[in-house]
């Protein structure tokens, strides 16, 4: 599919001959089968298939969490096949990683939570993080909790939270693991147009898992996962190159 | 310097995440701090004691007026000191640098206890009631009154049933009382304290010693002292004296001795490994205790902790955190476990008549020991971290 571009621009990810397998021996069972996928800057894509498809392992893959056996995955211009643990957590600085569950950590406030995500680059003093992480906070309606605890917050505020933690550092590129399932339909809705603002705002490529089919319209692109095998939805051709300014 | 000043730096900024995760549940903290706090408290009383032993067998030693002690190759501590011959005191004051010399008699001395007349045993110093040679105020001022026969100085600070006796010479009045079917007059107290070694000390004159343990030879000394000329080198005349002597006596300049008695109630009895073995027990039930509160903690975060690597966090901030966490646990629970062994000690030393103090070396001790202890916990609770893996965990 990434054939079909023209190269002036490098794509934001790129896969090619992708492999994954899981376990070893007799258990050996492959999960990912030759991916080849090309996402392009400020593109919204969507991952979505049955579960135990496989969306997950190459969302993990894309976002350095898990190391890569074979093939190629270039990712905001970095090869993250045979990175060393250091590398990869070197990477992960560069995305902005929404889970399933919010993953907040519970003994911080919504604002030292967000705070995180900007301390681990050590590129800012005290003072600009705490700004930086309130104006986070403001952005995603929630400037009267910041000094909330996560058990003080509804399921969605703290969605909320983990998408500005998520967004805080300005990520080129936010991966996202259904980020709505634990959400009912507003919240949800909600949290997912917030990503969508906010990342179009800052011009980042996301790549968001879901099962959720209420929330296709926001997406460029739909890619199906089924089997390890990856094809991409027929829709309107040319919804696979966006405009980067909105 | 400048990585020092940007470690600084960084600290500064850094989120204090194992504090904060620590305070969030205050029931973990709690029990933590208590296991620490029981840890420390074991680890002074034991310290304490032991430290105890070792001041309360050497505070004679200490208050002896000398600067170079003679004793008998076989000495052993000063309940087993044995004997050498009179002569070799006399010829160490031939040594250049000597400037007197005066032998003391040391023997156990089973008496009646004035008190409830019942057998008791203390230790009998005896000596020239005119040569000044302990630095006890109270005994100076008293040794005159040695001179008479049969009369002896208590120990005020004397363990067992002694009251009434303290009490009666505190008011100027003389108690007797009979040892070894001999009549003693005692008409004074002077302050020295227990020791494990003996529950309390009698001065009296040599010649009074002689006639109480009549055994003993009035050539056999115990210790012989010597003090030296005013700017002598006590090394250099301890040395001079080994190589003018026959080899049947002991020479020691005054902190050799104290060492001496150390070093028996070290080595050669079983009281400084007991102690030390408590000391090791109580070092080993705070690290279990440490180890599980953090290990706790640890697991119960552990989906928080996969998502700050999934954020980019390497796994040694991790380790940071849970360090963090044994050091702040360790300086908390250090607070209580210093104040209350100062209270023990005081009731220790009352019920014992052992001299126990708090001491700075000793908390700076108890304090390193602490901080290794929760540092241990923590080194074994990182194990845990392994399991925070953001691939297995999402």
């Amino acid at each position: 599919m990434s054939t079909l571009k023209p190269m002036p621009i490098p794509a934001a990810v790129r896969i090619s001959g992708l492999q994954h397998h899981f376990g070893r021996g007799s258990l050996r069972r492959q999960v990912l089968h030759d991916i080849t996928l090309a996402i392009w800057p400020g593109e919204i894509v969507l991952l979505t298939g049955p579960s135990g498809s496989g969306k997950t392992t190459l969302l993990t893959l894309i976002g350095g969490l898990r190391h890569g056996q074979c093939g190629s995955v270039m990712v905001l211009g970095r090869q993250l096949i045979g990175c060393n643990d250091r590398q990869l957590s070197q990477a992960r600085r560069e995305h902005g990683y929404i889970f399933q569950a919010h993953n907040l950590h519970r003994s911080l406030t919504a604002l030292q939570n967000v705070r995180m995500a900007l301390e681990v680059r050590g590129d800012h003093d005290r003072t600009t993080m705490d700004r930086r992480a309130a104006q986070m906070l403001e952005q995603v309606d929630l400037a009267p909790q910041i000094h909330s605890y996560p058990d003080q917050l509804s399921g969605g505020q703290k969605q909320r939270v983990a998408v500005a933690r998520a967004l805080v550092h300005n990520p080129p590129l936010v991966l996202a693991d259904e980020p709505t399932a634990a959400l009912d339909t507003r919240s949800g809705r909600e949290v997912v147009s917030r990503m969508q603002q906010l990342a179009r705002e800052q011009h980042s490529t996301i790549l968001l898992v879901t099962h959720d089919n209420r929330i296709l319209d926001i997406a460029d692109r739909v890619l199906i996962m089924e089997d390890g095998h990856l094809r991409e939805e027929v829709r309107s051709a040319d919804t696979s190159v966006r405009s980067t300014t909105p | 310097m400048t990585t020092a000043a940007r470690l600084w730096q960084q600290l500064r900024q850094r989120t204090p995440l194992g504090w904060l995760q620590l305070r969030h549940d205050r029931g973990r903290l709690l029990v933590a701090l208590a296991g620490i706090t029981f840890a420390d408290v074991l680890m002074f009383t034991q310290l304490g004691f032991q430290a105890s032993i070792y001041d309360a067998n050497t505070r004679f030693h200490r208050a002896l007026n000398t600067d170079i002690v003679l004793l008998s190759p076989k000495a052993q501590n000063l309940q087993n000191l044995s004997t050498f011959p009179r002569r070799r005191l006399l010829q160490a004051l031939d040594v250049p640098g000597v400037q007197d010399g005066h032998g003391l008699y040391v023997s156990t001395l089973t008496w009646k206890n004035p008190d409830t007349r019942r057998d008791a045993t203390v230790q009998l110093f005896g000596f020239d009631p005119d040569a000044r040679l302990f630095n006890i105020p109270e005994v100076i001022a008293q040794q005159t009154t040695l001179k008479q026969p049969d009369t002896v100085l208590f120990d005020r600070g004397a363990r067992g049933p002694y009251q009434a006796t303290i009490a009666a010479l505190q008011r100027g009045i003389t108690v007797s009382t009979e040892a070894e079917r001999r009549t003693l007059q005692i008409k004074g107290l002077f302050p020295l304290g227990a020791s494990f070694g003996s529950d309390g000390t009698l001065m009296a004159s040599d010649l009074t010693f002689l006639r109480q343990v009549p055994r003993r030879n009035v050539g056999s000394l115990s210790l012989g002292l010597i003090q030296l000329q005013p700017g002598a080198d006590a090394d250099l005349v301890a040395e001079r004296m080994r190589r003018h002597l026959d080899a049947d006596v002991k020479v020691l300049t005054k902190s050799g001795y104290v060492a001496f008695e150390q070093a028996y109630w070290r080595r050669a009895s079983p009281v400084g490994v007991i102690f030390g073995m408590g000391t090791v027990m109580a070092f080993v039930v705070g690290v279990v205790i440490v180890y599980q509160v953090l290990s706790t903690d640890v697991a119960s975060h552990l989906g928080e902790y996969a998502t700050f690597r999934a954020m980019g966090y390497r796994n040694r901030y991790l380790l940071g955190v849970v360090f963090e966490q044994a050091l702040v646990l360790a300086s908390l629970g250090f607070v209580p476990g210093f104040v209350l062994p100062i209270g023990i000690y005081a009731l220790a030393s009352k019920a014992t008549f052992l001299p126990i103090a708090m001491t700075a070396e000793r908390a700076i001790k108890v304090f390193l020991l602490t901080v290794l202890m929760c540092g241990a916990s923590g080194a074994i609770a990182t194990r845990r971290l392994q399991a925070a893996d953001p691939a297995e965990l999402f």
